[in-house]
């Protein structure tokens, strides 16, 4: 069995987010780049099933889709513990466009398994995941907060308003991952992060895609007026001023 | 080509503020494009809820009951709203923004080659290029997205719009798709948590911080969300913990959530957190801690123990409740 897990390159999520001067773009020349968080949760899954399968899965697959600038970051899903990795080289300009390009790449190795995170958090799009099982004519799950192979038999937990539901794909298929698909993120270990240097890394040629939407411009958000303070002893203010000047109860 | 398809959810054959949010912004839409706001329904919902609808400025309701249909699989899904684009002429298609349009939505994108906006935050600026103003990194940014493809999806932010009248003469139609091939995933077990407010739903959010010391201390927080109606949330560190399950925690990798009013007690209101909550409208912190972020986030605060100021906070709207 081979599993798949999409990474998404994005800026730490503390990032300051500020703007270009035409506030045509994101100015994110001093962010620090880190895996999409859910997607390093899924990555951490994919391992823990792996080691757990003895020798069933023969190999966790990282892929993501970017310039040379990604490279760190699949780095450290090697170093995490990830077998081999691909990066499919072109810019990531829509979710459209990257979960084409990872279908493309990924049509190759007939994974079993593929994950991909539900989000990526810098620009929310929550598509690429359901993209890729379209483009790959696969079965897909998507708020998976928990994922188990018993025998042949794949279960995963999707999370539903209210309540949750247990599913059974068929394999392959592709799981779009939210949390509690893994307890805490695995960090890689020294001996990881040595190991990483000499796993594969294979840089693929993009297979053309285009995009179906663009971000033309941005707006930073509104300010926020000065927090209202109220006196410990005198909670009462706060009902009336939520009642009558914020009339929201 | 000027429709516009709403996809409507249920629950248990009901719908909910949500769904009238989505007929009414989608109804909005096809009035400036001059065409139809056309609602597909699936699954079992009483003909005296789907004409509901017609409030909102949907004049027909596509009603797919098909019953091999009662559980949700996203391929099958994502094939009924490509048939009904497609019988219906659409050229936009409205999700929410649940758990639903996240599973089926995308699909249907690459069906119809159609360009798709998650989490849009309001009508299209332009028209033409088609412009749609959204959310970028949890919200410390705004981004106008041009849809470039005929066919347009957009799934609305949840309380990004709001609820719009516009009663309509409204048509119901059954609606059904050729059998296709069976099922590629099979629900096998169904849990609910039955009896309390979603926080999807919620208009009012009670959340507790690791300020709040252990599990032992969140009676006087529910009690507080009982006399509000209100449901219950946490921070990561709190359903880390195990305190709480995870399906109350909010934020950037929980739940994101835009009530009218947020309470934030003993959280410090780090940046992830935020993140979830700040297109809450309100938004109430009690912290000990005066410098603790969250009040730069929040409407009105209070410093002091919530252990101390929950009690007072629960008999002042108590009382408040029994007056009005
Ligand atoms: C990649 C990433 C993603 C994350 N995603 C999320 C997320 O989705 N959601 C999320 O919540 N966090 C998230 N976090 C964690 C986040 O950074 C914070 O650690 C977390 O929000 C802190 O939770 P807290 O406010 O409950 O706890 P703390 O930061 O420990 O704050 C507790 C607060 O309670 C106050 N306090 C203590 N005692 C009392 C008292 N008796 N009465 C009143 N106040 C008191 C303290 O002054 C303090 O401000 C994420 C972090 C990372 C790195």
């Amino acid at each position: 069995m081979k599993i798949l897990v999409c990474i998404s390159n994005v800026p730490d999520t503390t990032t300051k987010i500020k703007l270009t001067g035409d506030q045509s773009a994101v100015d994110l020349a001093n962010a620090q780049w880190i895996i999409n968080p859910w997607d390093e949760l899924a990555l951490t899954r994919a391992l823990e099933l792996k080691e757990a399968s003895a020798g069933k899965i023969d190999k966790v697959t990282v892929i993501t889709v970017g310039d040379k600038n990604a490279e760190p970051t699949i780095r450290k899903a090697l170093a995490i513990g990830a077998d081999d990795a691909i990066r499919v080289d072109a810019a990531p300009a829509d979710a459209f466009a990257v979960a084409y390009e990872v279908s493309e790449a990924a049509k190759a190795e007939n994974f079993d398994i593929i994950l991909c995170g539900i989000e990526s958090s810098d620009y929310n799009g929550s598509a690429m995941g359901g993209m890729l099982s379209e483009f790959l004519g696969l079965p897909s799950v998507s708020s998976v907060s928990k994922l188990e192979i018993e025998g042949d038999q794949v279960k995963v937990n999707r999370e539903i308003p209210g309540g949750n539901e247990l599913v059974e794909p068929e394999t392959p298929f592709v799981a779009i991952v939210q949390k509690g698909i893994a307890k805490e993120p695995r960090i890689p270990s020294m001996r990881g992060i040595m190991m990483a240097r000499k796993k594969p890394l294979n840089v693929v040629a993009p297979a053309g895609a285009t995009a179906l939407t663009e971000f033309v411009a941005y707006q930073p958000p509104q300010p926020k007026a000065a927090c209202k303070m109220i006196a410990a002893e005198n909670v009462g203010e706060l009902v009336e001023l939520l009642h009558n000047e914020a009339k929201i109860i | 080509m000027s429709n516009v398809l709403i996809y409507t959810e249920n629950f248990d054959g009901k719908f909910k503020k949500s769904t009238f949010e989505i007929a009414s912004y989608g109804a909005e839409i096809a009035t400036l494009l001059g065409g139809e706001a056309i609602a597909l329904s699936v699954g079992n919902v009483a003909e005296d809820d789907l004409v509901q609808l017609g409030l909102y400025g949907v004049t027909k309701v596509l009603n797919f009951a098909n019953e091999g249909y009662a559980n949700l699989d996203n391929q099958a899904y994502a094939s009924v709203v490509a048939s009904a684009v497609e019988k219906e002429n659409a050229s936009v298609v409205i999700f929410s923004g649940s758990t639903i349009a996240k599973a089926v939505a995308p699909r249907v994108s690459v069906k119809l080659k159609a360009g798709m906006v998650y989490a849009a935050t309001g009508l299209p600026k332009n028209l033409s290029p088609f412009t749609v103003p959204k959310k970028v990194f949890h919200g410390k940014a705004f981004a106008d997205v041009v849809i470039k493809s005929e066919i347009k999806i957009i799934s609305l932010a949840q309380n990004s719009y709001g609820v719009v009248e516009n009663p309509c003469n409204v048509v119901v139609e059954p609606f059904d798709v050729p059998a296709n091939a069976p099922f590629k995933t099979r629900v096998t077990n169904v849990e609910k948590t039955s009896g309390k407010v979603l926080l999807n739903d919620a208009e009012i959010i009670v959340s507790g911080g690791r300020g709040l010391k252990g599990p032992e201390n969140w009676a006087p927080l529910e009690e507080l969300a009982d006399i509000l109606g209100a449901a219950t949330a946490c921070s990561r560190p709190v359903s880390d913990e195990g305190w709480r399950p995870h399906s109350e925690h909010v934020g950037q990798t929980g739940k994101i959530v835009a009530p009218n009013l947020y309470f934030a007690l003993g959280i410090s209101g780090a940046i992830q957190h935020l993140a979830g909550v700040s297109s809450s409208k309100v938004i109430v912190a009690v912290n000990t801690d005066h410098e603790a972020p969250v009040f730069q986030a929040a409407d009105y605060g209070i410093i002091g123990d919530v252990q101390k100021i929950l009690p007072q906070l629960n008999e002042a709207f108590r009382k408040f409740k029994n007056e009005n």
